[in-house]
């Protein structure tokens, strides 16, 4: 049973690095917006832009 | 594609290879012409140090920063679009745009590139950008939002782990532990939930201390008495080896609570950030006529007697008189009147007001504080002090319920400290807790918190925690007319030829003739008859004559339109024709031989607007029509829908005196507005709402918010109102007869600490459960889309 001895200070442990985590993103603008990051990550940021289309009169 | 812009705008879109827009787009964007137009050099009034001092920080090595309030942002494609855009300008670092509240975070090096030509760019793709600079009061909502979500976190990691605790001392109350291990379990016990009492649940303590020195306990008072005694006492306890402890009941207390402001806070900063971002977008430059010419200036720096020159379709930047040029100013926002005014030189105009046809010289007058707006915008703060509290019914039950527990507390602890001083303090501090109000004060909030959710859904904002409440109350439904019950412009309705025209070649002619023209009456024939394939004649020499019509040649020929004199003043001296019929806006067209057809334009009534008005009236609510226009139309307009008063010319502070005169009759008004001049009026009423398209004074003095201009909405939140009203009675009852029950018990001696811990718990949770049946929809029997 003292086992318990060390897995309590454990996970007071474990809690404590949670909380400070947490406060952590709280602090750095983690939870400012919800929304757009879940949006941002189906679009492709770097699309080729189409090749230009050639002008009249030049031969490639 | 709407006009050759959107086509070019495409375009750019394309080739600058962002095509993934289309894909992603959810809804079509608005069109150009619901943006009002940027004045030329508007844009380049950034670049002003007076100004931009006050939106742009700039960090070391010429790191400029600034927030952009984006205007137009429908969906998560045009945040992509705007951020790809403005990231491949030259010499920006980053851009961040955050959807839920259109404004986008954006650096970049200062000597390479101007604020003016981002802003550009941004409007380069059809959506407007302003700088922004949130103002005081959304800054302190901002800092309080991040402290509740801190405490938040704090209160939820905390009651998981003395949850976690919690079950082992109840598995060895049951089958026998070690007083060792029990003690242990303890004092860890005690040492999680300390942060949770002294950080997350301090704005309890806070609040319960105010009421207390005001003598007026509110639902704070028995909070934070039960978490503080429970906590004091489950101290004690640990300390002394004997009694009970209810650290776990306490943390979890602390963590519903805490979740349920949180919420509440949420959906109020939500509304905040719409409401608020365009009012503090008032315009920005003014065009001052000096004697090298013009310059384009930050209207800050504007000073009474400058000149200043207007375009049409531009804000007049301040309270002035007309010195040069003919015009007409839309005072809508001011006065609600629908029609332009007509103003000639000397002829005093307000900031704030549009001016409509032609440019005009304006020599200012007042500024800032002094002018028309600020006047409205005081009136508005007067009525917002003077608006009737609206006592909830959780906070009259807590406050009897809060007397009660505590004189009976008292009785508890004397009468057993003359039987057995030694039991007395724990008999009472178990009379305390057992009576613990943890499902009377989620009661209220969680009910709220549930139908708000779903109502938004349903697309009413509701920005203020009465609404619920008294929406149910509602003994009277003031309209104001101007785009609440109609559709707020002006629609061609009907053709009359009087010559040998064809009604489409009438048609024709009118829509040549004022498609130049920015005035509310020519954006009528804009869309009229545009199936048509005739298209548009040949139009020379327009002139336009304010507040009388237009005239133009077409095909050799002089004609006009507009006021019928006006017109018939064009041909030989002739009759007037009399208009086919009194109602609408009858407007002739008309050439140098006499008059050709008449058009009727008329502000179309909104299609739910009738049954609206007959389904209150058969719940016995009284609805009334109150409208700054002074014309006919209001009267007719309430005869059409069945609303029994109507008055029409009635200014600001006339409507004022109507809703008090009603108030002071017993009555419990809602108002439903849209105009900065029903700001003052909306702020009075019980319950105010605003439409999606009101001005946003109007939007931030109202209690709830109407996202789509629909009128049935009303309908829908007053029936939400009233569900959220019986379900709060239910969890009300439920809470006092729980605790009444308890009561007893525990001041007898009989409660059992595990069975006062559960009973709480599962009275808590049932609560929660049946307030959660609010935010379904009741028609489609599920979740609203």
């Amino acid at each position: 049973m003292s086992i318990v001895l060390v897995l309590i200070p454990l996970g007071i442990l474990l809690v404590a690095a949670a909380a400070w985590a947490f406060l952590w993103a709280v602090n750095h603008d983690q939870f400012d917006d919800l929304e757009s990051p879940a949006y941002r990550i189906l679009f492709d940021d770097d699309e080729p832009p189409p090749s230009d289309p050639p002008a009249p009169g030049e031969d490639s | 594609m709407c006009c050759p812009g959107c086509a070019a705008a495409a375009q750019v879109i394309e080739q600058a290879g962002l095509g993934a827009y289309y894909r992603f787009r959810e809804a079509p964007g608005q069109n150009p012409e619901d943006l009002s137009p940027a004045e030329p050099g508007s844009l380049e009034v950034f670049d002003h140090p007076a100004l931009s001092e006050d939106f742009v920080q700039i960090g070391g090595d010429g790191e400029h920063r600034a927030t952009l309030a984006l205007e137009g942002i429908n969906c998560a494609a045009c945040a992509w679009l705007v951020e790809q855009h403005l990231g491949r300008q030259p010499g920006v670092r980053s851009v961040a745009v955050n959807l839920a509240s259109h404004r986008a975070q954006i650096s970049w090096s200062g000597e390479r590139v101007r604020l003016s030509e981002l802003l550009r760019a941004v409007a380069q793709i059809g959506y407007r950008a302003h700088p922004y600079r949130p103002d005081q009061q959304e800054q302190l909502l901002a800092v309080q939002t991040r402290a509740a979500l801190r405490r938040l976190g704090v209160a939820g990691l905390g009651t998981m782990q003395v949850m976690m605790f919690a079950v082992a001392l109840y598995a060895g109350a049951f089958e026998g532990i070690e007083q060792k291990y029990r003690d242990l379990l303890r004092w860890v016990s005690f040492i999680v939930a300390t942060p949770v009492v002294f950080y997350a649940a301090r704005p309890f303590f806070g609040s319960a201390w105010r009421d207390i020195v005001r003598l007026q306990p509110g639902m704070d008072v028995p909070v934070a008495l039960a978490i503080g005694s429970a906590y004091l006492a489950s101290g004690w306890a640990t300390l002394r080896h004997g009694g009970e402890v209810y650290f776990e009941s306490v943390c979890m207390f602390t963590f519903f609570l805490t979740l349920g402001r949180f919420l509440e806070m949420r959906a109020r900063q939500h509304a905040d950030h719409s409401t608020r971002t365009l009012l503090r977008c008032a315009p920005h430059s003014a065009v001052r006529l000096t004697r090298s010419g013009e310059e384009v200036v930050p209207v800050r720096t504007l000073r009474p007697g400058d000149r200043i020159l207007v375009r049409p379709g531009a804000t007049i930047p301040a309270d002035g008189r007309l010195l040069e040029g003919r015009s007409s100013v839309d005072e809508s926002m001011l006065t609600g009147e629908s029609s332009p005014h007509a103003k000639a030189v000397g002829d005093s105009v307000m900031g704030g007001t549009s001016n409509v046809e032609s440019p005009i010289v304006v020599r200012v007058s007042r500024t800032g504080a002094d002018s028309a707006l600020s006047t409205i915008v005081r009136l508005l703060d007067r009525g917002q002090a003077e608006k009737p509290a609206a006592v909830s019914l959780a906070d009259r039950v807590a406050r009897y319920f809060v007397a009660g527990v505590l004189v009976l507390a008292a009785g508890v602890a004397m009468l057993w400290w003359s039987v057995s001083p030694d039991r007395a303090f724990w008999i009472t501090l178990s009379v305390l807790v057992a009576t613990c109000p943890c499902a009377l004060a989620l009661a209220t909030p969680a009910a709220l918190a549930s139908a708000t959710t779903g109502l938004a859904r349903r697309g009413l904002l509701v920005t203020r925690g009465h609404v619920l409440e008294s929406l149910t109350r509602v003994t009277h439904v003031v309209f104001d007319k101007t785009g609440t019950l109609t559709e707020g412009k002006l629609v061609l309705t009907k053709c009359t030829t009087l010559r040998d025209v064809g009604t489409e070649r009438a048609l024709t002619l009118a829509r040549s003739l004022e498609r130049r023209s920015e005035h509310p009456i020519a954006r009528a024939f804009r869309t009229a008859g545009r199936s048509d394939a005739a298209g548009e004649c040949e139009v020379t020499a327009v002139r336009a004559d304010p507040n009388q019509g237009l005239e133009a040649m077409v095909g050799g020929r002089r004609h006009r339109i507009g006021r019928p004199d006006y017109v018939t003043a064009l041909a030989q001296p002739g009759e007037t024709p009399k208009p086919p019929s009194e109602e609408g806006l009858w407007i002739l067209l008309g050439d140098d031989r006499g008059p050709l057809a008449w058009f009727q334009l008329e502000d179309r009534v909104r299609p739910e607007a009738r049954a609206v008005v007959e389904t209150l009236r058969g719940e016995g609510i009284a609805v009334a029509l109150l409208s700054g226009d002074p014309s006919a139309f209001v009267a007719r307009l309430a005869d059409r829908l069945g609303i029994e008063v109507a008055i029409a010319a009635a200014t600001p502070e006339d409507k004022l005196q109507h809703v008090r005169a009603l108030q002071q009759g017993g009555a419990v008004v809602a108002m439903l507005g849209d105009g900065v001049n029903d700001a003052p009026v909306l702020s009075t009423a019980t319950v105010s709402l605003a439409m999606a398209s009101s001005t946003d004074l109007a939007m931030t003095s109202a209690d709830a918010v109407l996202l789509r201009d629909d009128l049935s909405l009303l309908l829908d939140a007053r029936s939400w109102a009233a569900r959220a009203h019986r379900v709060i009675r239910q969890n009300l009852t439920w809470a006092v007869l729980y605790n009444l029950t308890m009561l007893p018990l525990a001041a007898l001696g009989y409660v059992a600490p595990y069975a006062a811990a559960l009973g709480m718990s599962l009275s808590s949770l049932l609560v929660t459960l049946n307030s959660l049946r609010l935010s379904r929809d009741p028609r489609t029997g599920g979740r609203s889309p």
